[in-house]
């Protein structure tokens, strides 16, 4: 997909009517591509260039970056700088926040200053609890919950202001997401969460691993008949597991993640069972993208993001499409001119 | 108490109703606690709801009692303060993340809503940012305080 009003990597595309951000994510959904998102692990290290290694893995085969804000409550670098990093190249990023770690004026300051510097989409999170990660010692901050974080950036977007009711002058213009967990306990409420979370004022969702089919298309049905589709994009999300050993150690250590036996079973069966992993990933892309109402896959690929172009190539998805990047676009006149 | 945290989400139907025609009295005794003046009642009411809403609820006096939208299972039991719902680490028994001995305070809730008429609607209601000001304050006078015009 090329915008004829390509800008400046850097530089924010106009704003289309009916949208309420300049980005490129928000148009490849508005336009009714199934977009690919993928997530990037931000780099225990200070150096830039990580960073941008990280990013380009994804060249030409994502729509939108997410940046992850201290994913499984380890540290990491910001997700604010990274989406800062990203967004000076042009990449499109998807600013994670979560309330695990901020206040609301910290939060508030962060979606101003991630708007500023390019930001076009943010995920509002609750986010894992200390315990799950690296510094179980923290003091869990969770001022705000990812409900109460939609209204106030809502706020911030639609009526210029901050929570306290003070002015802002330049409202951020950001697509504004959510998470949703179709797997985990209470299942039959889930639809009816993500339905507040859209009063609040999420436009786009991406899911938590969706290992079980048949779970998901529940999902899917229950949040048809709340009268949901058509209200948000969603995005369900996927990733190859390494081995069986590793699917396991995830169901049962890792918050939220449901993998039923079927899948740890298949992985267990194979001869190659990374190979097997990205198979999987490539079976899940394609059965996902059966499922009506879904406008996207988020592609988790923890420690194997450089198989994330392997598994959206064979599935696929982008149905001869080529994601921006930077360079695209001379790299495409490039190829014309040898044709 | 936990065990009777869980009892009274149980008896959500009943205690709601209680707790209703509580309000009802307390808002009958605006022109007593008017004259009295609500500051100097700040205190004793305060200590009192924190003892009957403890034992009842594990209350955690926020100050702005939600207990009838989130079927009397008290969100601010849940280690991260939601207010709106779940979060997805949910375990598979229905268990919190944090402390996977705890039921999760909103799959109790739910289950607490289904059993209040109109429960399910009033779970729906999104709930602002609790204002930690209010912390430690009596939540009972605020709502009769609000109810008969006066400030929060």
């Amino acid at each position: 997909m090329k915008f004829e009003d390509e800008p400046v990597p850097g530089y924010p595309l106009p704003i289309l009517p009916g949208h309420t951000s300049p980005g490129r994510f928000e148009r490849v959904l508005r336009a009714g591509a199934f977009a690919v998102t993928a997530e990037l692990a931000p780099p225990d290290s200070a150096d830039p260039e990580e960073v941008y290694k990280r990013a380009r893995v994804f060249d030409g085969f994502v729509d939108a970056i997410n940046a992850t804000d201290g994913s499984g409550a380890n540290c990491h670098m910001s997700s604010l700088a990274v989406c800062a990093l990203l967004t000076r190249v042009g990449y499109a990023p998807v600013m994670q926040i979560s309330c695990r770690d901020k206040n609301r004026i910290a939060i508030q300051g962060d979606i101003l200053g991630g708007a500023a510097m390019g930001v076009c989409n943010v995920l509002c999170l609750t986010g894992d609890g200390v315990q799950a990660g690296d510094h179980p010692q923290a003091k869990p901050v969770f001022d705000l919950d990812s409900t109460s974080l939609l209204g106030i950036a809502r706020g911030l977007r639609d009526e210029h202001r901050f929570e306290s009711g003070r002015k802002i002058t330049f409202a951020p213009r950001v697509l504004l997401g959510a998470a949703e967990n179709p797997n985990v306990s209470p299942v039959e409420h889930r639809a009816v969460r993500l339905a507040k979370k859209i009063a609040a004022g999420a436009q786009f969702v991406q899911t938590q691993y969706c290992y079980d089919i048949p779970l998901l298309r529940r999902f899917m049905t229950a949040v048809e008949e709340a009268g949901l589709l058509g209200q948000v994009f969603i995005l369900i999300g996927v990733g190859p597991l390494r081995t069986a050993k590793a699917g396991e150690w995830m169901r049962t250590h890792v918050p939220g993640i449901h993998i039923p036996d079927s899948v740890i079973e298949r992985m267990k069966g194979a001869r190659d069972q990374t190979r097997e992993g990205l198979n999987l990933c490539v079976d899940l892309i394609q059965e996902v993208r059966t499922i009506k109402g879904v406008s996207g896959v988020h592609v988790m690929a923890y420690r194997q993001e450089e198989a994330v172009a392997e598994v959206i190539e064979r599935s696929g998805i982008l149905a001869g499409r080529t994601p921006w990047y930077p360079g695209r676009d001379q790299q495409i006149n490039e190829d014309r001119k040898l044709s | 108490m936990y065990t009777v945290r869980l009892w009274s989400v149980r008896h959500a139907r009943g205690l709601a109703s209680f707790y209703k025609g509580f309000e009802g009295v307390l808002n009958k005794l605006h022109p007593l606690f008017s004259r009295i003046g609500y500051q100097r009642l700040e205190r004793p009411v305060a200590a009192v709801e924190r003892q009957v809403k403890g034992l009842l609820f594990d209350c955690r006096m926020c100050g702005r009692c939600v207990l009838s939208s989130t079927g009397m299972s008290c969100p601010m039991n849940c280690p991260k303060q939601l207010r709106n719902g779940p979060c997805g680490g949910v375990r598979a028994n229905g268990n919190c993340e944090v402390k996977p001995e705890m039921r999760c305070v909103w799959v109790e809730a739910w289950r607490g809503a289904e059993s209040l008429p109109g429960g399910l609607d009033a779970i729906q209601q999104l709930q602002p940012p609790v204002d930690r000001r209010l912390e430690g304050t009596s939540a009972w006078l605020r709502v009769v305080r609000e109810k008969n015009g006066g400030p929060a």
